[in-house]
């Protein structure tokens, strides 16, 4: 019998109502108990000062494996993962090839058996080859584990293809979420469309793009309308995305949203001196977009908070900013670019930002994961709130670094990440 | 050097690169075209050559196809005596899908002097600035700037005008997709000009209003009240979809032509970056009569391009 | 600082120099006069005007600017950036007699730009050096042909000429 227990530390388990210091024995992999513990075991962490949260969950990453394995594999992205603090992970299909099948699905779930790591799902593919044409094979996904279906990197650009995909879907009661792009607004934009797209002379991609796909979307929606459907709103960034949402959700309708770090902390001005580590899609907005994404998130309207952790090669990153790939690589610090965004400001407090990371997230995705109950497996997060440091690309685990955070100043660590009862990353290590 | 001490020397261009006139000042840019003064008598001379960068190195990166501008500045750069290499997309490794960084590399290896780059992508000529110790001037960047361009025009209507201090300017045409727009709206509003951009609303760049212009979708309106008229080409490879529904169309609402010529002053300028589409942009009348200054502008072309050499190697000599 | 020549002086030396050009030089040849700029400039209108009264016919005057021709152009050692400005010659210099003036000789440097400047322009039958002031310390093997005043100042000292139309005041200090 494996025994962990952690001591003193400030308990959060917002699925469970819980903010107060106390203690939590784990057994044998599994939450046993959570309170005032006056026995000792096997293995004890005093976590005095600390937070201790359920195991963060980031529902949207994406891992290179299979076809980029330059870039990042399962295996370096689930290190890189619990180097963040997150004990699951949701993976995005459009690998090379995508994950259109249960065999994908099941490939993706063996190299996180293997890799020892953090728990890593996967969301399948919405339709075959992310050619938004022909539906992918979803009840084989579904059986096989998939928590969600998606053509991230892509939308769906057919509104008929959307609408089957939703109604197939529901039969499996698994979450369709949407990248939002309409491409003929989009066009061939490498940043938002505004002034500073004008005077650096690089194509826009209007916020249209954006939100035209998710009215559609959320027409959709209400247009079918039975109980299984459950459609999310991946990384909005713009203020009339956030209008359509709570639209949306006074309605009652089943729809949820995500947000990245860096839409809440950079805008298309960052973009001044052509640094393709700006580079991101959807692109950064503006200020205006920031305030709106913030007042969402404070309101509750915003359903999880994710990195969109997307690596590439620096050789990939060092072309002209036209050429470049699209992607930021900050899964390790994105629990302190949150802090950053949102609890110094003050739009949210250490509880309710724990809930868009744990327990939210995983109702989106359907596993019973992000709580502290008894019973549930062991994934504990320690963070200690107050470390101040700067973040430092070099230590990442990922195999990429591309971000633009390097050398900023932050607030808040991660000092162990629990996963079934394992301590699977422990700061300064 | 004993007779050449005078107060008006102080001013010194620090500028190694020439990449766009968005950053430099008012007098800066007056700098440059008080240089090009100096220059245009090379080439009315019978040895058109001066010795200044005599055993230095131009290439000529042009990834986009431009007959015109790439012989003006090999032109520019013989007259001052430097040797010349051509890097064109088609002939070289470019088109083998080396990237922009590696050939920065290559030829910086080489021992360029200065890189004369065209590029389709904004921000090119700034990357590989970063990225090579060589000057960099830059010939056109995707639709960012084209400072020669830009200022050869203001140097064509300084020439004529004596000042742009106050005069009306209209730029006319796919302003979204223009570089040429951009360079000049930087020159001439730092330079004192109150410039409008005119075209169709389907051909203004996003947030047009934060710009220091007016806009006006009326040629007509604006025609009888300016001083200097800039046709921009309508570049029919740049265009994506159709933001006008025929050439038959822009042409009779946006072309410049002798009908529209009556009504404007009598002292108009009327200037293109070349080539022109005869009958599109303007009728052949226009282009050929007395208020064009097209040839002008190419031939002044050749001292501003000159001078530009001259000063991003004086500044990188200085700086070593 | 010391004032070697006054206004009066150097009206003097002009007229001298232009008695001695129009005594040597044959009337069968066209002469033209050449000011390098900036002080030469203003030194050769009046030389020609000069000359021109005295032969009783037109003495062309053109101002020719070296800064191109300069040797230090691409040094890193110059401080100063020499501006490029115009060289204005309206005439052709082929087969002409070139009287080249400046305001004070001294290494031999601008002479030296000069000669290759004109070179480029045309093959003159002869050039012909005229100068206000002459200085010690030639790093050039160069010579004035028509020299106003001659001065052995110290190599670090500094002869400076200033002239009505450009400096408001007409007279040539040493310091």
């Amino acid at each position: 019998m494996s025994e962990l227990l952690i001591k003193n530390g400030r308990v959060i388990d917002p699925a469970n109502g819980i903010d107060k210091q106390c203690d939590i024995l784990i057994v044998d992999g599994d939450i046993a108990e959570v309170g005032k513990i006056k026995k000792t075991a096997e293995t004890v962490i005093d976590a005095a000062g600390k937070l201790v949260v359920p195991g963060l969950i980031d529902i949207h990453v994406h891992f290179r494996e299979p076809g980029d394995e330059e870039e990042e594999t399962i295996a370096s992205g689930s290190a890189a993962a619990v180097a963040g603090g997150f004990t699951s992970v949701v993976c995005m299909p459009n690998t090379k090839p995508p994950i259109e099948n249960e065999t994908d699905v099941e490939y993706v779930h063996r190299k996180a058996r293997q890799a020892r790591g953090t728990h890593v799902y996967t969301m399948g593919a919405i339709t075959k080859g992310l050619e938004g044409v022909e539906l992918a094979e979803m009840g084989f996904m579904a059986e096989a584990g998939a928590v969600g279906f998606t053509d991230d990197g892509n939308g769906v650009q057919d509104p008929s293809v959307m609408l089957r995909a939703l109604k197939y879907a529901a039969m499996f009661n698994v979450v369709v979420a949407q990248h939002c792009q309409a491409n003929s607004f989009a066009g061939a934009g490498v940043m938002n469309s505004g002034y500073y797209s004008t005077i650096l002379g690089l194509p826009g991609a209007d916020p249209l793009a954006e939100e035209a796909m998710l009215w559609r979307d959320i027409q959709l929606v209400k247009k079918i309308r039975t109980g299984r459907i459950r459609y999310h709103a991946q990384h909005i960034s713009t203020a009339g995305s956030v209008e359509l949402i709570r639209a949306a959700k006074k309605d009652s309708l089943p729809v949820s949203c995500e947000v990245t770090p860096h839409h809440l902390l950079l805008t298309e001005e960052n973009c001044a001196e052509y640094d393709t580590n700006y580079k991101v899609n959807p692109p950064l907005r503006t200020s205006r977009d920031i305030e709106a994404l913030k007042e969402a998130i404070a309101e509750g309207l915003v359903d999880a908070l994710v990195s969109d952790h997307a690596p590439h090669l620096q050789s990939e990153k060092e072309l002209e900013f036209l050429t470049a790939p699209f992607g930021i690589a900050s899964m390790e610090c994105s629990l302190a670019l949150f802090v950053k965004a949102l609890i110094e400001p003050g739009v949210l407090d250490w509880p309710r930002l724990i809930e868009l990371m744990t327990v939210k997230p995983a109702r989106i995705i359907g596993v019973d994961k992000g709580t502290l109950s008894k019973g549930r497996q062991g994934d504990v997060t320690i963070i200690d709130p107050n470390a101040e440091y700067l973040i430092d690309v070099n230590k990442f685990r990922s195999k990429s670094k591309n971000c633009p955070y390097h050398g900023w100043a932050v607030k808040g660590r991660v000092e162990k990440t629990i996963v079934g009862g394992e301590i699977r990353y422990s700061a300064g290590n | 050097m004993e007779s050449l001490k005078r107060k008006d020397e102080q001013f010194q261009w620090k500028h190694k690169h020439l990449l766009g006139l968005r950053d430099l000042s008012a007098e800066e840019i007056t700098y440059i075209l008080d240089t090009a003064k100096g220059f245009e008598e090379i080439s009315t001379r019978s040895v058109k050559k001066a010795p200044p960068l005599r055993g230095k190195v131009v290439c000529n990166l042009f990834f986009e196809d431009s007959t015109r501008t790439r012989n003006s500045f090999t032109l520019a750069a013989s007259r001052l005596s430097a040797d010349v290499i051509e890097f064109t997309k088609t002939a070289s490794s470019v088109s083998k899908g080396e990237t922009l960084l590696d050939t920065a590399r290559n030829l910086e290896a080489m021992g360029i002097d200065i890189v004369v780059i065209r590029h389709n992508a904004g921000g090119a000529a700034k990357f590989l600035s970063r990225n090579i110790n060589a000057c960099v001037v830059n010939a056109g960047d995707g639709f960012c700037e084209h400072p020669t361009q830009g200022l050869l025009d203001v140097y064509t209507i300084r020439k004529i005008k004596k000042t742009l201090e106050g005069l009306k300017i209209a730029i006319v045409g796919d302003i979204a997709h223009s570089r040429v727009a951009r360079s000049c709206m930087w020159a001439m509003t730092k330079l004192g000009a109150e410039v409008t951009f005119v075209g169709p609303p389907t051909l203004m760049p996003a947030q047009v209003d934060k710009l220091p212009v007016s806009v006006s979708y009326s040629l007509d309106e604006v025609i009888e009240k300016v001083d200097v008229v800039n046709m921009l080409r309508i570049q029919f490879e740049r265009l994506g979809g159709n933001p006008f529904p025929s050439v038959r169309e822009y042409s009779h609402y946006f072309g410049l032509t002798v009908e529209r010529m009556k009504r404007a002053k009598p002292d108009i300028m009327v200037m293109h970056p070349g080539p022109i589409n005869r009958g599109l942009e303007m009728e052949s009348e226009v282009a050929d009569g007395s208020n064009s200054v097209i040839l002008e502008q190419v031939k002044n072309g050749l001292a501003v391009r000159m001078a530009a050499l001259f000063l991003v190697n004086q500044a990188a000599a200085v700086q070593e | 600082m010391k004032v070697i020549l006054n206004s009066r002086q150097i009206e003097q030396i002009l007229a001298e120099l232009t008695s001695r050009i129009i005594s040597e030089i044959s009337p069968q040849f066209d002469v033209a006069v050449i000011g390098i700029r900036s002080r030469g400039e203003i030194l050769a209108q009046r030389l020609s005007s000069l000359l021109s009264q005295g032969l009783g016919r037109e003495i062309p005057c053109g101002t020719l600017d070296i800064t191109l021709y300069r040797d230090d152009l691409n040094s890193p050692r110059s401080k100063a950036q020499p501006r490029v400005r115009t060289t204005e010659i309206g005439f052709d210099i082929d087969e002409k007699i070139v009287i080249l003036v400046d305001d004070v000789l001294y290494t031999g440097r601008s002479t030296r730009a000069a000669l290759d400047s004109l070179r480029d322009l045309g093959r003159p039958k002869a050039i012909k050096l005229a100068v206000l002031v002459d200085r010690a310390g030639r790093e050039l093997p160069i010579q004035a042909d028509y020299a106003g005043y001659k001065t052995d100042v110290e190599p670090g000292e500094l002869v400076q000429v200033f002239l009505f139309e450009s400096d408001g005041k007409e007279e040539v200090v040493i310091g």
